[in-house]
């Protein structure tokens, strides 16, 4: 079976990457809905960031991406600008739990060298693997522990637990 | 014959009944589970998305409305009500608008006991740590599957073992050895690991100082900080605790990732600079600093003992300098009658502080007191990051309670060894 692929720009982003940057606090208190938190995605990063996302842009950052609050906005958000993915060195906990139990897919890699901008393609194999257009390099990804798979796999955790009603660590 | 155990392995163990080691995935029963008013109102529509009809213990669902105390706006009030519905109609335990920061209060109110396990949907959940149980942050929607399941998958930690040694000197306190950690190993330096706090320099820790250094894990990246459990613990607990418990200590062949030493008496106070947690100097070399505000109060430094000591500084050194704005939050209510009865707020006020309902506001800008573009301001909290407090256009310095105190006497960053109190 052909893995499935997905492709998109991508959004060149540093280090420490902290949640309040993804979506400040105070906005969440108007509204939870992404598609009206969308507007204002790393607006302390750049003011113009947001109304510049297309749709199916990839998020590449380097280590420690999504540090500091554990608030779940600043998966959902991302998700809500379109965003599919989030290419990182090294995710906070918090922030890689919430982005997959919303399907928000987050690639753990080597980023360096990728450039704001580069045509990426995250090829959804075993391993996952990211693939830079321009000169074929591929960067393989740190596997996903089991129980991780299988919430990305139902879609995220309400589909998982709508089906399973708990936790069940795969055999 | 396999090796000893963790304080972490050793809890995961037994909240999962398996023999849990460094690396494995378990899933755990939890102890209790915490909402606040910003995570709440999400858990709530995943709880429902789930299926979710019943909590697995109403009493042990905590919900505080810390974050928007008081409401903002109108849209934040509508926030509050959704979280207190839902506590109504499920027999969820709620702290309301004013009882203070949910941490404070489940340190206070006994629901973290040693040897337990307690996920909050907010990262300095890691707070209760301090007393000896398995404490992470959370997510909405991990909170949601706890509140119906009553049970978090969770992959064991590998824990650094963090020694104390001797005692810290005067002017110097617990916010000190946390930003000095934060600055030794960087913001992601424990990321997905345990911080396990040991040795005779920890175990002279009173609680409120282990509270501090636990609360501030999290800002290494840890996925929880821990402190073995002893007569301070116990003490402190007496008559708080909501139910019996066994502390847990490591076993004395534990296996560490790695071990980092520190004697207490070499530490200086320590400021960590905008817009960086881990950007941690020794005061020396950022005295002078001016600042618009200062602000004591949050989960990490809002307790009783830190605004007695910013009170004799203070008052020592004559009250803020001209300009400066002195802003108090105490972190629970119970802290706040407090120092309301032994006169420290009476002091502080008389010295022109602005007292505020406790609550997180101010620290992460949902609500209260902020700062204008270009201000700077040296707080007792956590975080720094660039709009952390509201306004991307100010500049937050981390420091103690008393290089905050001895700060707004000065009007710029000062060293509170200078200030005789």
């Amino acid at each position: 079976m052909t893995p499935t692929v997905l492709s998109g720009r991508a959004r060149r982003l540093g280090d420490d990457v902290d949640t309040d940057t993804i979506i400040q606090s105070r906005r969440k208190r108007e509204t939870l809905d992404p598609a009206e938190l969308r507007h204002y995605l790393l607006e302390t990063h750049d003011p113009g960031f947001a109304a510049s996302v297309q749709h199916g842009d990839i998020l590449v950052a380097g280590r420690n991406f999504g540090c500091g609050s554990a608030m779940e906005v600043a998966a959902t958000v991302v998700l809500g600008a379109g965003i599919r993915a989030v290419v990182a060195e090294s995710f906070s906990r918090t922030y890689f739990r919430n982005a997959i139990n919303n399907g928000l897919l987050p690639v753990t890699c080597d980023t360096g060298g990728i450039l704001e901008g580069a045509e990426l393609e995250i090829v959804l194999d075993d391993p996952v693997r990211v693939r830079m257009l321009a000169t074929g390099e591929e960067r393989l990804a740190e596997p996903l522990p089991p129980i991780m798979l299988a919430i990305l796999e139902a879609g995220g955790l309400v589909p998982y637990f709508r089906r399973h009603g708990d936790f069940q660590l795969p055999a | 014959m396999s090796a000893g155990k963790t304080i972490s392995e050793k809890i995961l163990s037994a909240k999962s009944a398996t023999d849990a080691r460094a690396g494995d995935l378990v899933v755990a029963a939890v102890d209790a589970v915490l909402g606040t008013d910003a995570s709440g109102p999400m858990a709530i529509d995943y709880f429902r998305q789930m299926g979710g009809e019943e909590l697995f213990d109403p009493a042990r669902v905590i919900f505080a409305l810390d974050h928007y105390a008081p409401a903002p706006t109108a849209a934040s009030a509508v926030l509050l009500d959704i979280t207190r519905d839902f506590c109504r109609r499920t027999g969820a335990l709620i702290y309301e608008v004013g009882e203070g920061i949910g941490h404070q209060l489940i340190v206070e109110k006994g629901h973290a006991r040693p040897g337990g396990l307690v996920v909050g949907a907010d990262s300095h959940a890691v707070t209760y740590g301090a007393l000896n149980a398995f404490a992470t942050g959370i997510g909405s929607s991990d909170l949601a599957a706890a509140m119906i399941s009553g049970r978090i998958w969770l992959r064991v930690p590998e824990s650094i073992r963090v020694s104390f040694s001797g005692a810290l000197m005067p002017g110097v306190q617990a916010k000190d050895i946390a930003l000095h950690l934060c600055g030794r190993l960087g913001a992601d330096g424990a990321a997905y690991k345990a911080l396990e706090f040991d040795g005779p320099g920890a175990a002279a820790l009173d609680l409120e100082e282990r509270l501090v250094v636990a609360n501030m894990a999290v800002e290494m990246g840890a996925k929880n900080g821990i402190f073995a459990t002893d007569a301070e613990t116990e003490g402190y607990l007496a008559g708080r605790a909501d139910g019996p418990f066994d502390g847990v200590v490591a076993d004395a062949d534990a296996v560490y990732v790695g071990e980092l030493a520190l004697a207490l008496g070499a530490l200086v106070p320590q400021v960590a600079r905008p817009h960086l947690v881990d950007n941690v100097v020794d005061i020396t070399e950022t005295l002078g600093q001016p600042v618009d505000m200062v602000y004591l109060g949050t989960c990490t430094g809002g307790r009783a003992g830190d605004f007695r000591q910013a009170r004799d500084v203070l008052k020592a050194g004559g009250g803020p300098a001209s300009g400066v704005r002195l802003v108090v939050t105490p972190a629970s209510a119970s802290v706040e009658r407090e120092l309301t009865e032994d006169g420290t707020f009476a002091d502080l006020q008389a010295m022109g502080a602005i007292l505020q309902m406790p609550g997180c506001g101010s620290c992460c800008g949902t609500c209260g007191v902020g700062l204008g573009d270009g201000e700077r301001v040296i707080s007792t909290a956590n975080r720094n990051f660039k709009g952390r407090m509201g306004n991307p256009k100010a500049a937050i310095f981390l420091a103690s309670p008393l290089t905050c105190a001895a700060s707004a006497v000065a009007g710029r960053i000062a060293d509170p060894r200078q200030v005789s109190s």
